[in-house]
């Protein structure tokens, strides 16, 4: 009890400070612009926040170390391919043909089009150079980008891991067959029936859980392989994938397709005709029920997006104190929250795994309840 | 806004990966390693029923030992008690017939004892007569000269007579 209480304060402290360092940078971005408007060539201050954003969006390029392209140690960046599909169809070219250009001030044509990349979008450019508007929007339209970022880049390794531990836990119970298991099944085992008897079985019940247990434990190991990659500050890992809102939007479209596509007779029945109220009462709920099937996935996609994010921005501004201070004496300090911050998100990765799929399985269960 | 903006590429990748991983992991692995604990489960239940069916097996065994035991045991003790009586009765015999033997035996010793007797009585009789009658004959002989002498005579006679 103790040690989780210093945890909650612990934690609150964090989050205090990371809102302070919010606060003061808001501040500092708006004097950096400023400046930067009046005079460029004075060296810019450390800007935490672009920072932040950068290291949790998605790229498409993959970074592994290094600022400058000339002096020893040379950065070292993984070039990624480049999808997009444009008015002349699939344009296709590796992402480091923008030589590391972010502003849009490099131009790099194929089939005949002209594509830029400004802070990590890529735009059609019309005319010979980038369109922006008076707040340095670009303004030209953006082809549908399908590239294989960092972001599919670690999603493709998450499920390469995945095939490899399960595939070979699979097969070696098929060579055990009923016998105790044995090497990686033995690790994989706990997990797996831990999904079955603790989330799938009491909420979805005996009769029909075996129908929805693939789709439970798929969803629960991608998740949590994704949330510790997300840990892994280093390459091939150190992507932001499970706190990035297309790939939770996308997992709670599943589920809600999979929660409806299995709803029963009363299920329907509650959203749109509850029982046991009188007819106003009935009118009245319908509304309010059909948003709440819509909350359900919204509420699944915001809070793992949040979480993970919002654990990968704490990590980040604690590193950031060193180069807001310009001082290494910040970093003991620094690393020795980053640590602390890090062996939570270790737990909150678990965590919202098992909340992601706890809830999975619960609304499953609420649409296949029979009549009592 | 952009960190809650969905880009559409990964929507798809995420999307296509996910349907790829679940398809492959569901038939590479949740169904080998659910249908094999399952069949574990069933197989250890199974177990478990055989072993309370053997284990009351073993207890019903036990209790027909047991009768068998006690039944042998019984046997045993009346055979115990049969041997036992079967030397008693034995020995008592022995003794009566010995008994008996020994009470002929002595009827026999005291008639043959009898018979020496009035055998010795008879042949003490005829000595004591025949004596009686010798000594007659020398009183006989010796009254006619003197009185004195007689009695003498008779005296050393009776001195020479042992009795026994």
């Amino acid at each position: 009890m103790k040690l989780t209480s210093f945890y909650k304060i612990l934690t609150l402290v964090v989050f205090i400070f990371s809102f302070g360092i919010a606060l003061s940078q808001e501040h500092n971005t708006r004097e950096v612009s400023d400046e930067s408007h009046q005079d460029t060539d004075k060296e810019s201050k450390f800007d935490i926040t672009s920072m932040i954003m950068h290291h949790i969006s998605d790229s498409h390029e993959f970074h592994v170390y290094g600022n400058n392209e000339d002096s020893f140690p040379k950065s070292l960046t993984v070039a990624l391919p480049v999808i997009l599909w444009t008015g002349n169809g699939l344009v296709t070219f590796m992402s480091s043909e923008f030589h590391h250009n972010d502003d849009g001030t490099y131009l790099v044509e194929k089939k005949g089009l002209k594509f830029a990349k400004n802070h990590g979008k890529i735009y059609e450019v019309k005319g010979s150079e980038i369109a922006m508007d008076e707040h340095h929007h670009p303004t030209d339209s953006k082809p549908l980008d399908f590239s294989i970022t960092k972001n599919v880049f670690v999603l493709f390794l998450s499920a390469i891991f995945l095939i490899l531990i399960f595939g070979a836990a699979g097969r070696s119970y098929g060579k055990n067959g009923t016998g105790a298991p044995k090497g990686i099944a033995k690790f994989v085992e706990p997990l797996v029936l831990f999904i079955r008897d603790e989330i799938a079985i009491p909420n979805i019940g005996e009769k029909h859980y075996k129908k929805y247990i693939p789709l439970l434990l798929t969803i629960f190991f991608f998740v949590w392989l994704n949330n510790i990659f997300g840990l892994i500050p280093f390459f091939p890992f150190a992507a932001n994938v499970s706190g990035n809102i297309a790939f939770t939007l996308t997992l709670s479209v599943i589920v809600f397709i999979v929660v409806n596509v299995s709803g029963n007779k009363n299920y329907w029945k509650h959203i749109f005709w509850m029982p046991g109220v009188p007819i106003p009462m009935k009118i009245f709920l319908a509304p309010i029920e059909v948003i709440g099937m819509f909350v359900k996935p919204i509420s699944l996609t915001i809070r793992l997006f949040a979480n993970i994010t919002a654990g990968h921005i704490i990590v980040l501004s604690l590193i950031g104190l060193i180069f807001v201070f310009k001082s290494v004496a910040v970093a003991p300090v620094s690393v020795m929250f980053t640590l602390f911050i890090s062996i939570i998100e270790l737990l909150v990765a678990a965590v919202q795994a098992y909340i992601f799929t706890m809830l999975t399985s619960l609304y499953i269960g609420s649409a296949i309840e029979e009549e009592h | 806004m952009e960190l809650i903006t969905p880009a559409i590429g990964l929507i798809f990748w995420t999307t296509l990966t996910f349907g790829i991983l679940f398809f492959l992991l569901k038939k590479m692995a949740w169904k080998p390693i659910l249908g094999a604990v399952n069949e574990r489960e069933e197989s250890i239940k199974n177990a478990l029923i055989e072993a309370d069916k053997a284990r009351q097996e073993m207890q019903d065994l036990k209790s027909d030992n047991e009768k068998i035991l006690k039944e042998a045991r019984a046997e045993r003790d009346a055979m115990l008690k049969d041997a036992r009586e079967m030397k008693e009765s034995m020995v008592s015999e022995a003794k009566e017939e010995a008994q008996a033997q020994a009470k002929i035996e002595m009827d026999k010793v005291k008639k043959a004892i009898q018979n020496e007797k009035t055998k010795a009585i008879s042949e003490m009789k005829n000595q004591m007569g025949e004596l009686s009658v010798s000594i007659a004959e020398k009183v006989m002989q010796n009254e006619l000269s003197n009185k004195d002498k007689q009695l003498e005579l008779i005296e050393s006679l009776l001195k020479d007579v042992t009795l026994n």
